[in-house]
């Protein structure tokens, strides 16, 4: 289970909760995953599915008065969770970095772009001023930033979207991290600056031997990097098992709306519209009891208020998910047309 | 960057044209106190009144009264009129001997600059830290204690504080001999005592200003520090502290900048008025207050609109500050 069994990251049990003026939010309820080296990680989710308040735990992101956080972070056979603020300065953006959704407003305005890269190389190392200057350079040239040099003096509103992001990608580079946590990395991006940075991140990845966790809510963008899936769906994990097996197997309900959402182009639609999932992803301070998608959930049962363990249910020991649904019927359930997964549209009214 | 400050630049010179205009309009077309009668003193009779109205050229169009009046402002050398002083030529005191007005303002100013400067760097260091605290241990009892003391402070008139100061703390009236009294500002000699005389002054200036200040940095602070750049900056693996006092001072200080240059342009235009005199400071204020007793239309005329001047050039300051501060106003 722990650092023996050859994981670069091992995250068990994490719960994440703020207590706020309108109740207690549970972020995270209960969260188990690994990242082996060099693989990558996908997590998918909606907004509010806790895949970046639980990403942003690891970094230790979400310490706060209001935050209750337990469980267990193993970096490499080490707590994170234990370590002090001072110690897991040392963590971050050392041997483990992060970027973000919005390369923006990621990016401090009023320092120039070099000056924000060479402050992340001396954070973490005696290096000089020209050396710094020079690596920085070199990382800028590496994400594929032209003209470097020029580029190194400029501030963050004289760069486009995607050089934005390139720039946060090196800035994140700088220290060689052995994982690199990508929160959303594309989502605030042109659909053709997305792929440029998708194939960026993959040849990174390939070339510097990191390991990554990619957050999305974009099923796309996994099915292009990842190794290993992780849905998560109201704090929980409900699925997760390798790439192949989530988008060939889908054994959750919001797994299968998930992928009946995404936009074929390959295949007529039946039904000329895209689909969606009804409802709304549910309250973090009143979930619903047992299954969380219950409520918008088509298939609901009689045993759906008691919460399902994520277990293997489906034959493969890596592939487990969170439904009491009996696996025959569910090979049923799912299958919208012939060869379209989906989720059937819940015909009675919301609550 | 250049182009930006030369457009800046003709800007306000038109902005000040316009309020010579406005001020002009005030004391010369809106009906107020003949300046002929005030010169001519109490048991004047008509035929020196009327001597002295035209040696002043009060009987001349409104227009050319204005161009005249524009012309000792602004041109360097007298050209046409033979009196006109320029520039800066804002006429002659009724009630000082027909001391121009200018000899009298520039008289003042150093006294003013002297309070306003001191008051301004105190109020800074007080208001810099105290917000910062606040605002990184925003809802603790720290925040809620300086919190709360500042709005008392914003709530105490200035001219109360001062006298509370006084009564407290000056040498001659106070409870306590701590701080010199007043109008020993008039009476120092030396750099150091003038200093010394300043003290209470500088604090009692200070005080609400401190506050306000306060309260806006903090604010500030809490807007910036949920900024995602904070975030990366954090993820980056920077100290807390380099987080805090560089990345988001850098940003919250940047507005405040802006309030800042706007309010010491206001003060040193007059509006350190209760403090000068409470304290008896020989400032601009003090002049002002003394002005409008006595109704000297124009030296009242002279000081309203070089303190419009001095708005306006610290508006200007301030944009090119801002400019400088934040890149990305440079390009717009």
């Amino acid at each position: 289970m722990s650092a023996a069994a050859g994981h670069l990251l091992e995250v068990q049990d994490l719960h994440v909760s703020f207590d706020t003026e309108d109740g207690v939010v549970k972020a995270v309820d209960g969260v188990s995953f690994a990242v082996e080296r060099g693989k990558t990680l996908g997590i998918v989710g909606e907004s509010g599915s806790g895949k970046s308040v639980a990403n942003m735990t690891i970094l230790g992101l979400t310490r706060a008065e209001n935050a209750e956080i337990s469980g267990r972070i193993l970096f490499e056979g080490r707590d994170l969770i234990g370590l002090s603020d001072d110690e897991l300065q040392g963590v971050r953006g050392n041997d483990i970095a992060m970027i973000f959704q919005d390369p923006l407003t990621s990016l401090h305005p009023f320092f120039k772009i070099g000056a924000q890269l060479v402050e992340a190389i001396q954070a973490h190392s005696q290096t000089g001023d020209d050396e710094a200057r020079e690596r920085s350079i070199e990382l800028l040239r590496l994400v594929g930033i032209p003209d470097p040099e020029r580029r190194f003096g400029e501030y963050p509103h004289e760069f486009s979207g995607g050089m934005r992001q390139r720039a946060m990608i090196a800035m994140a580079l700088t220290n060689d991290p052995k994982l690199l946590i990508a929160d959303e990395p594309t989502t605030a991006l042109d659909v053709t600056i997305q792929a440029q940075i998708l194939r960026l991140v993959e040849r990174l990845q390939e070339e510097l031997g990191m390991a990554m966790i990619i957050i999305t809510h974009d099923l796309g963008v996994i099915a292009e990097v990842a190794d290993d899936v992780v849905v998560m769906y109201g704090g929980r994990i409900v699925e997760q098992g390798t790439l192949e097996e989530i988008f060939y197997d889908p054994q959750h309900p919001y797994t299968w709306g998930l992928l009946g959402s995404l936009t074929r182009t390959d295949r007529p639609r039946r039904s000329g519209r895209l689909s969606q999932i009804a409802g709304q992803p549910p309250s973090l301070i009143a979930p619903p009891t047992g299954c969380h998608f219950r409520p918008r959930c088509p298939h609901e049962f009689s045993k759906c208020p008691k919460v399902p363990p994520l277990e293997a249910r489906s034959g493969s020991a890596t592939h487990l998910d969170r439904c009491w649904l009996e696996v025959e019927k569910r090979r049923t359930l799912r299958v919208l047309a012939e060869g379209e997964i989906g989720l059937e549209e819940r015909v009675t009214g919301n609550p | 960057m250049l182009r930006y400050i030369v457009r800046r630049l003709l800007w306000a010179l038109v902005m000040l044209v316009l309020v010579s205009a406005v001020v002009f309009a005030i004391f010369n077309i809106f009906p107020t106190a003949d300046p002929a009668t005030l010169r001519a003193g109490r048991s004047a009779s008509p035929d020196q009144i009327q001597i002295i109205r035209e040696s002043l050229g009060l009987d001349d169009p409104k227009l050319t009264q204005f161009g005249r009046y524009l012309e000792g402002v602004f041109t360097p050398i007298s050209s046409q009129a033979p009196d006109v002083d320029g520039p800066m030529d804002l006429g002659e005191s009724i009630f000082q001997n027909n001391t121009p007005v200018k000899e009298i303002i520039l008289d003042r100013l150093p006294a003013t600059i002297f309070l306003v400067t001191g008051a301004m760097i105190l109020w800074m260091l007080i208001a810099i830290p105290v917000g910062i605290i606040s605002a990184v241990r925003s809802r603790s009892l720290l925040d809620r204690t300086t919190m709360i003391t500042s709005l008392a402070f914003i709530s105490a008139p200035v001219f109360w504080l001062g006298l509370v100061a006084l009564y407290l703390f000056a040498s001659d009236v106070g409870v306590i001999h701590i701080f010199p009294g007043i109008g020993s500002y008039s009476e120092a000699t030396t750099f150091w005592g003038k200093v010394e005389s300043m003290l209470l002054p500088w604090m009692v200036l200070a005080a609400a200003t401190a506050a306000i200040y306060a309260r806006y940095v903090r604010s500030q602070m809490i807007e910036v520090m949920s900024e995602d750049y904070i975030r990366t900056a954090r993820a980056k693996g920077l100290s807390e502290r380099r987080v805090i006092l560089k990345h988001a001072l850098r940003s919250a200080l940047t507005p405040i900048v802006t309030l800042l240059g706007l309010d010491v342009g206001l003060l040193l235009a007059g509006n350190a008025i209760l403090t000068e005199t409470v304290f008896n400071i020989p400032g601009v204020g003090q002049e002002t207050a003394n002005a409008i007793g006595q109704s000297d239309l124009p030296l009242i005329q002279g000081i309203v609109l070089f303190g419009a001047f001095f708005i306006v050039i610290f508006n200007l300051f301030v944009d090119i500050l801002y400019a400088y501060l934040d890149p990305r106003v440079r390009y717009q």
